[in-house]
């Protein structure tokens, strides 16, 4: 075989005799360890126990497909699904819009751009335990709260995570306020890179800011919108913490989704193969979500 | 009349802003104002000023509930996370960045699908091996298991990174006769310093705010790092709100510093691996 070198139409990579980088894989093998021992083997061994009655003690018996169906045949269950779907269509659209219209409006200013970021962008580096219990304690507690205070003024308030049927917008109040600041910091970023003089002529040729936010602004950063859209229905999906500090997924189980009861199964009622299944429908579910928006955004491309 | 349009315009965006700052703010002056109140003056004006601020209540949580054990543990966990986290990432993210292993696209593949799966989906098992293991309560598979989740992530990151580097400063470095070890220890590690810089960063971050495995892994009041003590304390002093409050505060100062104090570096990294063109 011809050497290829002195050959200038070869890729600067491809002068390197392979032989210098025979050991490659060497750097490649730790993460992959580190990887495959903490997911990767877990979550097969998760997929086995799901056919299992197994309680963290003894020894594992199969039970073919029996937790799925019982797991189906819980109410509990479709009030879980159900609240997952509420949160991810919630999260996909509320924070979306309040962090675009943030962000153009950070493009209208010159001064404390960088103030407003940092005051958005602040609850995102707090625990989430720590801005729950602040909201539990200070904010919605009839007693000690902002609702005690409004409650005195006279007005007709409840603690939302008292009540069933607000419990979990009360909760998605929480996680929204304390996660629309990232976004809008993302927005902010990709719109400053929008070619300003387009934004200049539009305005000569006499177009409002509206229009040259809907006509302009918009669709330059189409890609980082659809990125974050896809990144929040994985992260809305797996929503976990704020539920079990806020609600426990109370009252009843009106506030549960799928990653609360998976937990609750596997160390509340050391059900650990009925957990398993949980986790493997949420999961499952969530891989659906993502292949449902993947689809939308490939047909909306193919259209524009 | 196009002047009059932008300075209402100004007006109205700098309106509308402030009111979000404070909206963002508000609830945080609450944690704030009333760790310095007593609880009886909760009680009967959740909204109202400390009348004699009682700074002392910090100091007196910081005893009682341990805090220094549970901040300690903390830095620990996320020293130890980020020194992992970047001893494998680098190496790894050099020879797929580069395509220098024949299954680059594979393993990333293999990567990229890891950050969409649910902790719930791997926990369980890990759970019931490190108490057979007696690995509960230990620091060391924690930063192990933090180590594995955050590690997709800062391997992206810092492909960006690398690819960045011109490919001749390697291939320089190999005519003089580095081998490849050398070219990675010499080149490409310095140059990634940045990269290295903002996954510490937001790595540290993480680990100092997590909840779920934190609570999990760790479950006696030494281990405890700050969010897991906290959550343990949630349950023991119930309502004593100035307490829990204080609490909060100590716990959220270090990130809220170290957040404001860079930034620029965390924003930059931030948009850096959300920007899309």
């Amino acid at each position: 075989m011809a050497k290829s070198d002195g050959n200038a139409d070869v890729p600067a990579q491809a002068y390197m005799p392979s032989d210098e980088y025979r050991f490659a894989w060497l750097f490649v093998v730790p993460a992959l360890l580190l990887s495959l021992s903490v997911v990767a083997f877990p979550v097969g061994a998760t997929i086995l126990l799901s056919l299992t009655d197994w309680s963290g003690l003894g020894s594992p018996r199969f039970v073919g497909l029996s937790n799925f169906a019982a797991l189906f045949a819980e109410p509990r269950f479709w009030t879980a699904a159900g609240n997952n779907l509420i949160y991810t269509t919630t999260f996909v659209t509320v924070p979306m819009i309040i962090a675009l219209v943030a962000a153009a409006l950070l493009m209208l200013i010159k001064i404390g751009r960088t103030f407003y970021q940092v005051v958005f962008f602040l609850p995102v580096t707090i625990a989430t335990i720590i801005l729950a219990q602040v909201w539990r304690g200070m904010i919605y507690s009839p007693v000690t709260g902002i609702v005690a205070w409004l409650q005195g003024l006279g007005l007709n308030v409840g603690n939302p995570l008292a009540d069933p049927s607000t419990a979990l917008f009360g909760v998605m109040l929480v996680d929204i306020w304390h996660w629309w600041g990232y976004l809008t910091v993302i927005y902010f970023a990709a719109f400053r890179q929008v070619d300003v003089s387009l934004i200049e002529a539009a305005f000569v040729d006499g177009a409002s800011y509206s229009a040259a936010f809907r006509y302009i602004l918009l669709p330059m950063i189409r890609p980082t919108i659809f990125f974050m859209i896809l990144m929040t229905v994985i992260w809305s999906f797996r929503v976990f913490d704020w539920i079990y500090i806020l609600t426990e997924g109370g009252p009843g189980f009106s506030s549960e989704v799928l990653g609360t009861i998976a937990y609750k199964t596997a160390f509340q009622q050391m059900s650990v193969g009925r957990a398993s299944a949980y986790s493997l429908v949420m999961s499952m579910l969530g891989m659906l979500a993502i292949g449902i928006y993947l689809r939308v955004q490939y047909k909306a491309e193919k259209q524009a | 009349m196009i002047g009059t349009q932008r300075s209402t315009a100004h007006f109205m965006a700098y309106a509308l802003l402030s009111a979000a700052a404070f909206s963002v703010l508000f609830p945080l002056a609450l944690m704030l104002v009333n760790s310095v109140r007593t609880n009886f003056e909760i009680l009967s004006s959740p909204l109202g000023l400390p009348e004699a601020p009682n700074f002392a209540i910090y100091s007196q949580v910081w005893s009682e509930a341990r805090l220094g054990r549970a901040l300690l543990n903390s830095c620990l966990v996320a020293a130890g996370t980020v020194v992992i986290v970047c001893a494998v990432a680098t190496p790894a993210a050099w020879v797929i960045a580069r395509r220098r292993v024949s299954g680059w696209l594979v393993i990333s593949l293999y990567f990229l699908a890891t950050t969409t799966v649910p902790v719930q989906m791997f926990i369980f098992p890990l759970y019931f091996l490190f108490a057979k293991l007696g690995l509960i309560n230990n620091h060391f598979a924690l930063m192990f298991v933090y180590a594995a989740i955050y590690t997709p992530f800062s391997l992206f990151l810092l492909r960006t990174y690398i690819v960045s580097i011109p490919i001749e400063l390697e291939e320089a470095a190999r005519i003089d006769g580095a081998g490849m070890f050398q070219i990675f220890a010499r080149v490409i590690f310095p140059l990634t310093s940045p990269g290295l810089l903002t996954v510490a960063l937001i790595v540290s971050l993480n680990t100092w705010n997590e909840f779920l495995i934190a609570i999990t892994f760790l479950q006696t009041d030494e281990a405890a790092t700050a969010t897991a003590r906290f959550y343990q304390l949630s349950g023991r002093y119930g309502n004593d709100w100035p307490q829990m409050m204080a609490i909060a505060t100590l716990i959220a100062a270090p990130t809220i510093v170290f957040f404001v104090l860079l930034q620029h570096r965390f924003i930059d990294g931030i948009s850096a691996g959300a920007v899309k063109s």
